[in-house]
């Protein structure tokens, strides 16, 4: 044991102990230089930012998918891409997006802020956080590389319905299923990381009550996560044998069902999509105070509202089913439990909303993009609401209204978040105010520009044009035009963000203070900007 | 008190438990929706046993409408369908009717044919006495049989039900039952009540 951690509180000696020893001689000194330093790192900070590159890294290739998409859908007619490769560009788009950019971004921001704001020194499972990042990269090596494989990579949806991933995909449906397993380990870690983390690590004097809401979401996320992603698992194993080792879990012929299928999927797949918001609402609810100078309002209504969104979201699955036959009574339940979640839901925004009552607000980046965020967010979730109602899903399921809604709630809602938080914290990490007038080009371009993207997606919704088709009806060709103007505009916007990022992380711009922003309260604004390599390795007084 | 080390290998062993149990509970959900269904009867799902029938009681008060849907799954090129589209029963008297196959193929083929009732909750109601469902059809090349289904509707059919589809697919189940190959329809050359 070396002096230094003889200091620390015992929670520390915890994390401590775990690493091997060979790793103490550069424990107490900073960041290690070269390559093998992002390699080998068990630093919280170190991984944080490699989550958050390779988020972004994944968005952009996501991004780019989406761009082909909008390419295609240009125009009435097939034009660009034959339909088998459209049909991979959107399921591994959906893929990409959820699995690549959405959850690994906000798994950095959780390695980042979560022992910053609870006074650790670091997370309680270094090496292990290490390894749930590693295994990334060779997840989506893998799908990316069943692309261009013979026959092609997956082209059955995210959703990956049997019979079309198992009777009728292609042999590359193998990678798929593996890389979605590596995914999943990785996101389990990191679950159990910050559990454990949150559990173990607080500093003296940070009761639950007291815990940043960021923390306490990520927190309600992480048991989200081990609660859903090993049914995913058993999910796509079901699909593996039943493509390759004569099972028939969904195949009828076999005594199977393939409707069985939609239910173990959905049963992951809404608690995934909470999994995708939560940690959102909790940026939010960090952001908002600062910028309007006031103390969140209704702070335990706030993390009891969260808890019941994330219990409620296990009884609501099959309302992505209600075409599939299911009784009447049945469709009812889910109907009123789906419209049930809009309660909690609506008591953030109220939250939200009076915090914001009477402060005094300032608009700078990261609160631009957060009340974005609470509006448009919003309009995602009134959509919900409308497609919740059974008789009414009818007509909306699987058209754009569909897509409308989904993408409103994951990019101007997570997406939106995630890039508040970014611009949030970035002076903490960096040291230095990132560039304000790039920062402003970056969110009204991206503002106009995915509204005009998104919101007419509702009205070809609603006219009938079914979603996930490389061609369609005359009639539709107009606000297809404009929807991919949106699209290429909104993907060009962000290219403005990655110039700003890849300027803030060369330490361009003025140096900040400690506080960054004026009304920014909690743990990790009290230590220096940028945040030193190790922090809080003497737990801080919490007051 | 146990040491920081301890306590975390204790919340991280049990956070594993409970991701191995959800791990678990994703396949235990394939036997929960069969119990599921087969109790509420809500997914038009039949059983797959002979019913045995033990009252004789027929209700001539009501008439129900049964009415039959025949398809092949794609890939399946058999040639199916029932000797007549709907009959009207009485609740408890026992009917049969009979689906004709054919196989144009110059292969044989194997055929396991998959029922569902719909409106589903109908299903728990429609016992069936015989039915070339409960086994595996072969068929060779060219070959063609009258399959019969006998079934009787339970006399405790909810009042609401006046109606309902009884609808066959027919997979080809050839690769996985190759056992049944040499073997010839049991159902080929007798004749069932009702074949033409």
């Amino acid at each position: 044991m070396t002096k230094a951690t003889e200091t620390l509180m015992p929670e520390h000696t915890a994390a401590h102990d775990n690493l091997s020893h060979e790793h103490d001689d550069h424990e107490h000194h900073g960041a290690p230089k070269g390559l093998m330093r992002w390699v080998l790192t068990t630093n919280h900070k170190d991984i944080g930012t490699l989550y958050l590159w390779f988020a972004f890294i994944m968005f952009l290739v996501g991004g780019a998918m989406a761009m082909v998409i909008r390419a295609e859908l240009f125009q009435p007619g097939l034009q660009i891409v034959d339909p088998n490769f459209f049909n991979q560009m959107t399921t591994v788009h959906g893929l990409i997006m959820v699995f690549g950019a959405v959850m690994p971004a906000f798994t950095g921001l959780a390695n980042w802020l979560i022992p910053m704001m609870i006074g650790a020194p670091d997370m309680a499972l270094p090496r292990m956080n290490n390894w749930s990042f590693w295994i990334l990269p060779f997840a989506f090596s893998m799908l990316l590389g069943s692309l261009f494989m013979e026959g092609g990579g997956p082209a059955f949806g995210w959703t990956f319905y049997a019979p079309l991933s198992t009777t009728y995909s292609s042999d590359s449906t193998a990678l798929f299923v593996f890389s979605v397993h590596i995914m999943g380990i990785s996101s389990i870690m990191g679950a159990i990381n910050v559990i454990v983390t949150i559990f173990n690590m607080r500093a003296p004097g940070m009761t639950w009550m007291k815990m940043p809401l960021f923390v306490w979401t990520w927190l309600i996320t992480a048991f989200l996560l081990i609660a859903v992603m090993p049914v995913l698992a058993g999910a796509v194993t079901m699909v593996l044998t039943d493509k390759f080792f004569g099972t028939s879990f969904f195949d009828a012929a076999g005594g199977g069902d393939p409707v069985m299928f939609q239910h173990i999927f959905w049963f992951f797949g809404h608690p995934e999509v909470y999994i995708m918001i939560l940690p959102a609402f909790g940026i939010i609810s960090q952001i908002v105070p600062t910028f309007a100078r006031k103390r969140l309002f209704g702070y335990a209504s706030m993390v009891y509202a969260t808890a019941s969104i994330a219990l409620l979201s296990f009884i609501v699955w099959a309302h992505h089913m209600f075409t599939t036959g299911m009784p009447v009574f049945a469709e009812m339940f889910f109907m009123f439990a789906t419209m049930l979640i809009s309660v909690p839901t609506g008591v953030k925004v109220f939250n939200w909303v009076a915090t914001m009552w009477r402060g005094s607000m300032t608009f700078e980046i990261p609160m631009l993009f957060a009340l974005a965020f609470i509006v448009l967010f919003t309009i995602g979730g009134l959509s919900g609401l409308m497609l919740a109602i059974t008789p009414v899903d009818f007509q909306y399921h699987d058209t754009y209204f569909v897509v409308a809604h989904f993408h409103y709630v994951l990019v101007t809602g997570a997406v939106f978040s995630i890039m508040a938080a970014v611009y949030y914290w970035l002076p903490k990490w960096t040291g230095k105010m990132f560039n304000i007038t790039l920062a402003k080009w970056h969110f009204w371009c991206s503002l106009i520009s995915v509204n005009v993207l998104f919101f007419p997606m509702h009205f070809v919704g609603l006219a009938g044009m079914p979603r996930r088709i490389p061609d369609y009806s005359l009639q539709f060709a107009d606000y297809n035009q404009w929807i991919s103007i949106g699209g290429f505009a909104f993907g060009l916007s962000q290219l403005i963000f990655l110039v700003l990022v890849i300027k803030a992380c060369r330490k361009e711009g003025e140096p900040v203070t400690s506080q960054v922003w004026e009304g920014a309260e909690g743990l990790e604004w009290e230590i220096p900007s940028p945040a030193p390599y190790h922090t809080f390795e003497t737990p801080p007084k919490v007051k | 008190m146990t040491s920081p080390t301890s306590a975390n290998n204790r919340l991280v062993l049990r956070l594993i438990a409970v991701v191995v149990g959800m791990f678990g509970f994703g396949f235990a959900l394939v036997p929960l929706y069969d119990v599921f269904c087969d109790i509420t009867g809500i997914n038009g799902k039949t059983d797959n046993k002979a019913a045995v029938r033990t009252v004789d009681e027929i209700d001539k008060n009501r008439e129900i409408t049964v009415e039959f849907i025949t398809r092949t799954n794609s890939g399946m090129p058999w040639e199916f369908r029932a000797e007549t589209q709907k009959v009207l029963v009485h609740p408890g008297e026992v009917n049969t009717v009979a689906f004709y196959v054919r196989n144009p193929a110059s292969s044989n083929i194997i055929a396991q044919a998959i029922p569902s009732v719909s409106p589903g909750q109908a299903a728990l109601y429609l016992n069936k006495t015989e039915c070339f469902c409960f086994n595996q059809q072969p068929l060779k090349a060219g070959q063609e049989a009258w399959m019969p289904m006998s079934f009787y509707v339970d006399t405790s059919l909810p009042e609401d039900i006046t109606y309902f589809t009884l609808q066959y697919t027919l997979y080809d189940v050839t690769a996985r039952a190759t056992d049944l190959m040499e073997s010839d329809n049991p159902y080929l050359r007798q004749p069932v009540s009702g074949s033409r």
